[in-house]
């Protein structure tokens, strides 16, 4: 009988550790493995940071050539000083790791198409598989390999990179299943070396996020859809007012491109009528992506000194994007935020100059029609000839499932992103072939860790010359008092309306050669006395080359440069005060057309109660108004009376009218052709949709009202997501203001991801904080602590310490030191 | 004495077996424990329970005060408890193991 006692009771203890130590299935999602992460010796508790921990050490690793003495001042900055560069980066590496290890592997299984090796083929209704296909189609982890290519051929970012990936191995070496950062605990897996092809995937999402978006089958619908002259009207190139980055009148450079259009274009092209309905939803990067940056030189500041500012707009996430660093060699000094992923700064000062970034936003993604032979895909029809298609196998690994694998045919155009076996299944058997510039061969890392180390003009020149995707505004200013600023990248040479819709690929005349560096124009010391941009047109239309692309912003450039020419005198404190305005431009130019189109007469009660707030409303987009709660849903709601009833005429994807072109429409056009609702017999006018789409918000407002959410700062409802979008690792339900085209570009989860100022007087004087904390870890305090100071627009000054300046310190957290 | 005994050397080997192995190498020290001090199979498993339960729950409930709650409040946020409720599970979750570990050990005595 015992001898059964004590077999049972063993059996049970068994079974009780089998279960404890292996993930459950709850609700649809999978638990950790419960016993490991309750542990407190194991377990996430290991994670939970003492509020007073100190960060000291003394560190001997291979792989260091020198002495290297990390500073962490009181916000949990490191200042490192370093013997030599080399040493730098790999010091680098060791403190993203030790920071951020998880969101910088996490990202990179994200960009190579590797999340299904994680989470499985789905899990709580999203398909990781189809993301990782989509991925893997798109030619990321392809277009990396070519990246690191170059910048393994360059002995300098070949020497970053090396230096960079051992930091990071080094760190990831002292890890066992106890200092796991806790979302591998969470998922259940465990980090792998890193290498600098890992880097090189990490560069290549930003690629993805800053120009993977398209509207390539959405434009070629609508140019099946409708009239060329409503097409023209939908999406018009161009915006006549908007203030390009390159101010009109200045002089471009001779074309080096003579640009032929095909003879076949209205055949193939312009009047070749198709629709496309791919079977797969696109993974489109958020299409605010974007920034803010501009300068103003010494002629308008108080201190006789340019002053430079960026803030670059992007998806909000916990652990942030950025991490914030000082690195300091014998040969170079600088300061400023890096990506957790990368070696260098990217955007920051040194003790010479400054600079900042946004995005370029051309088109510079395009797709080709391809026809295969027949169902192998193995030739495909080229100047009327079949030639031969590479093939490319990308192995998707499922966590629990055989691994999936895609056969990507290579063309010359580029890797085909569509064919009947992914997207397009019809019968047609069209396939489409993606053409990107992320896929040429270029290293901008080489860019980054030149502008580090830049002194003047000319190594900033220097510096971006080899800059390729993601097009970019390098703004730059120094402490010679020189400002200067150029959209640079591979941006293709395109005729008028080249690669807004699919073009044939069977056609070498389609082919597209990229704009020479030496047509992208850079503006130094301009007359006006400041520079700016802010993702609008670079150039106006004169531009000998299309500049595509039907997002370009016009309301930020705008309210920008009208506030930069009336300013004098100019401190950093104005510069805060401008980076964080709410400023609404666009209601501004949208109230009187909107007001005299609303029919008064007809309104009733809380109509007129709603109409009052928006006319009385001072046009600010702070948290507590109301006005751009009332502004935001009618704005809304018109674009939905004005258009859908022509858009919904088809179930194919189309693209969204710019804001701005409706506006213009509103202000130039009473007798506006889509006012009219073509569902029925009556012919509206734009007064009769005004007046409709107004009284259809009132329920929308009169609900915000109930709920106490009528104020702008609670009913957008802003948050910082965590990376998982787990709400208790997630700050929500912030009280902010800005918004879609405000200077504060603030909407629900996205926006201003780093704010920096920068007065380049002799001893620099900056401002800075990103909207999260130095630490990764949830369970640190460091993990959110800018997050409320940048809530309410407030900075912190950042300094360049010299290292006999931050040894005085007192409020340091830690010292640490590396050597070999 | 006895009992008390077997709950600190529960404890104090289950608390050195992880240093070094997975972390339910304590269920091993927890059987141990009740082979070498004898006493009725009831009492072993409560002193096996208690000794884990103790020593998960005064760690978890330090780690907790060292870390102002931050932690405690996430993940019991995740799993929709009380920080409270968790540290309470995170003790009966070591306790049962090294109860059923340790009743196993007391079984495995009384075969000789």
């Amino acid at each position: 009988m015992r001898i059964f006692f004590c077999i049972l009771y063993a059996a049970i203890t068994i079974a009780l550790i089998v279960v404890l130590d292996m993930p459950l299935t709850m609700g649809g999602t999978k638990t950790p493995r419960l016993g490991y992460f309750l542990s407190p010796q194991k377990g996430f508790w290991q994670n939970a940071e003492a509020a007073d921990a100190k960060f000291n050490g003394n560190l001997r690793l291979t792989g260091l050539q020198g002495k290297t003495e990390v500073y962490f001042d009181d916000r949990l900055v490191p200042h490192v000083y370093a013997d030599n560069d080399a040493d730098a980066y790999f010091v680098e590496g060791y403190l993203h790791a030790k920071f951020r290890l998880w969101q910088m592997e996490f990202q990179t299984y994200a960009a190579a198409g590797r999340l299904s090796e994680i989470f499985g083929d789905s899990a709580n209704g999203t398909s990781f598989l189809n993301i990782d296909i989509y991925f893997r189609r798109l030619g990321m982890v392809y277009g990396a390999e070519k990246s690191l290519k170059a910048m393994e051929a360059d002995a300098n970012t070949k020497q970053a990179l090396d230096a960079y990936t051992a930091g990071v191995n080094a760190y990831i070496n002292t890890l066992d299943e106890a200092s796991y950062p806790l979302e591998y605990k969470l998922l259940d897996y465990a980090p792998e070396p890193w290498t600098n092809l890992k880097s090189a995937l990490f560069l290549k999402y930003m690629s993805y996020d800053l120009t993977g978006g398209d509207n390539d089958f959405e434009l070629t619908n609508a140019k099946t859809i409708f009239s060329k002259e409503q097409f023209e009207k939908l999406f018009p190139y161009g915006q006549d007012s908007v203030q390009t980055i390159i101010p009109k009148g200045t002089p471009f450079v001779k074309p080096g491109i003579t640009l032929k259009i095909p003879a076949t274009v209205d055949s193939l092209y312009f009047n070749y009528k198709d629709t496309i309905k791919l079977t797969e939803k696109p993974v489109k990067p958020n299409p605010d992506n974007g920034s803010n940056n501009w300068a103003v030189s010494g002629i308008k500041t108080k201190s006789g000194r340019p002053i430079l500012c960026n803030d670059p707009h992007l998806g909000l996430n916990l652990p942030s994007l950025w991490y914030e660093i000082q690195l300091s060699t014998p040969t170079y000094n600088v300061y400023g935020v890096s990506f957790p992923g990368s070696p260098a700064i990217i955007i920051g000062f040194n003790d010479s100059c400054a600079w900042g970034v946004t995005n370029a936003g051309r088109d510079v993604k395009d797709y080709y029609e391809i026809t295969f032979q027949d169902s192998t895909e193995s030739h495909y029809l080229y100047n009327y000839e079949w030639k031969k298609a590479g093939i490319r196998k990308e192995v998707i690994k499922i966590k629990g499932k055989p691994d999936h694998v895609e056969n990507i045919p290579l063309t010359i155009w580029g890797p085909v992103m569509y064919d009947k076996s992914y997207g397009n299944p019809s019968k047609n058997g069209k396939a489409y072939a993606i053409h990107w510039t992320a896929h040429d061969e270029s290293n901008e890392l080489r860019t980054f860790i030149m502008l580090d180390r830049a002194r003047n003009l000319d190594d900033y020149k220097n510096a971006i010359s080899t800059f390729k995707n993601p097009g970019q505004n390098f703004l730059f200013a120094s402490k010679h008092g020189n400002i200067a600023i150029e959209e640079e990248g591979n941006f293709p040479a395109k005729w008028r309306r080249q690669g807004d819709f699919v073009m044939p690929g069977k056609d070498s005349s389609y082919a597209i050669q990229n704009i020479p560096d030496s047509e992208n124009i850079m503006l130094v010391n301009p007359p006006r006395g400041f520079l700016s941009s802010a993702n609008q047109y670079p150039y106006d239309t004169t531009y000998p080359y299309y500049m595509g692309g039907i997002d370009y912003e016009y309301f930020r450039p705008n309210i920008i440069n009208r506030n930069l020419a009336s300013m004098q005198n100019i401190t950093p404190g104005d510069m805060e005060r401008l980076q964080t305005d709410n400023y609404n431009l666009m209601a501004e130019m949208a109230r009187p057309p909107l007001l005299k189109y609303l029919d008064t007469s007809s309104l009733s009660g809380d109509e007129k109660k709603y109409l009052a707030i928006f006319t009385s409303w001072n046009l600010r987009n702070d948290g507590n108004e109301q006005g751009p709660t009332v502004f935001k849903l009618w704005w809304d709601s018109l674009k939905y009376c004005m258009y859908n009833d022509e858009f919904s005429r088809t179930d194919l994807y189309l693209p969204e009218v710019a804001n701005e072109t409706l506006l213009r429409a509103l202000r130039k056009d009473s007798l506006y052709e889509f006012a009219d609702d073509i569902n029925t017999p009556k012919k509206e006018t734009v007064r009769d949709i005004v007046t409709a789409s107004f009284k259809k918000t009132i329920p929308v407002l009169q609900d915000a009202e109930k709920n106490g959410r009528l104020v702008w700062g609670t009913f957008k409802n802003s948050g910082i997501r965590h990376l998982l979008k787990i709400p208790s690792l997630s700050r929500l339900h912030l009280f902010s203001g800005g918004g879609d085209d405000i200077i504060n570009a603030y909407t629900q989860f996205h926006g201003p991801s780093w704010r920096m100022v920068v007065q380049l007087t002799d001893e620099t004087e900056a401002y800075g904080l990103y909207p999260g904390g130095q630490s990764g870890n949830p369970g640190s305090k460091y993990y959110d602590t800018f997050i409320d100071k940048w809530l309410v627009g407030q900075y912190y000054p950042i300094h360049i310490f010299k290292k006999q300046d931050i040894e005085k310190q007192q409020n340091l957290l830690g010292v640490i030191t590396f050597s070999k | 004495m006895k009992f008390i005994v077997a709950i600190l050397l529960t404890a104090a080997l289950g608390f050195a077996a992880p240093l070094y192995l997975p972390w339910w190498s304590f269920a091993f020290t927890s059987a141990l424990v009740a082979l070498a001090v004898h006493q009725k199979a009831w009492k072993a498993f409560v002193a096996g329970f208690a000794g884990l339960f103790l020593l998960w729950g005064c760690l978890a409930f330090f780690i907790d005060m060292n870390n102002n709650h931050l932690m405690l409040n996430k993940i019991a946020g995740i799993f929709g408890l009380s920080g409270f409720l968790l540290i309470i599970i995170t003790g009966i979750v070591g306790g049962l193991v090294s109860g059923f570990a340790a009743l196993t050990g007391s079984f495995a005595r009384r075969l000789r």
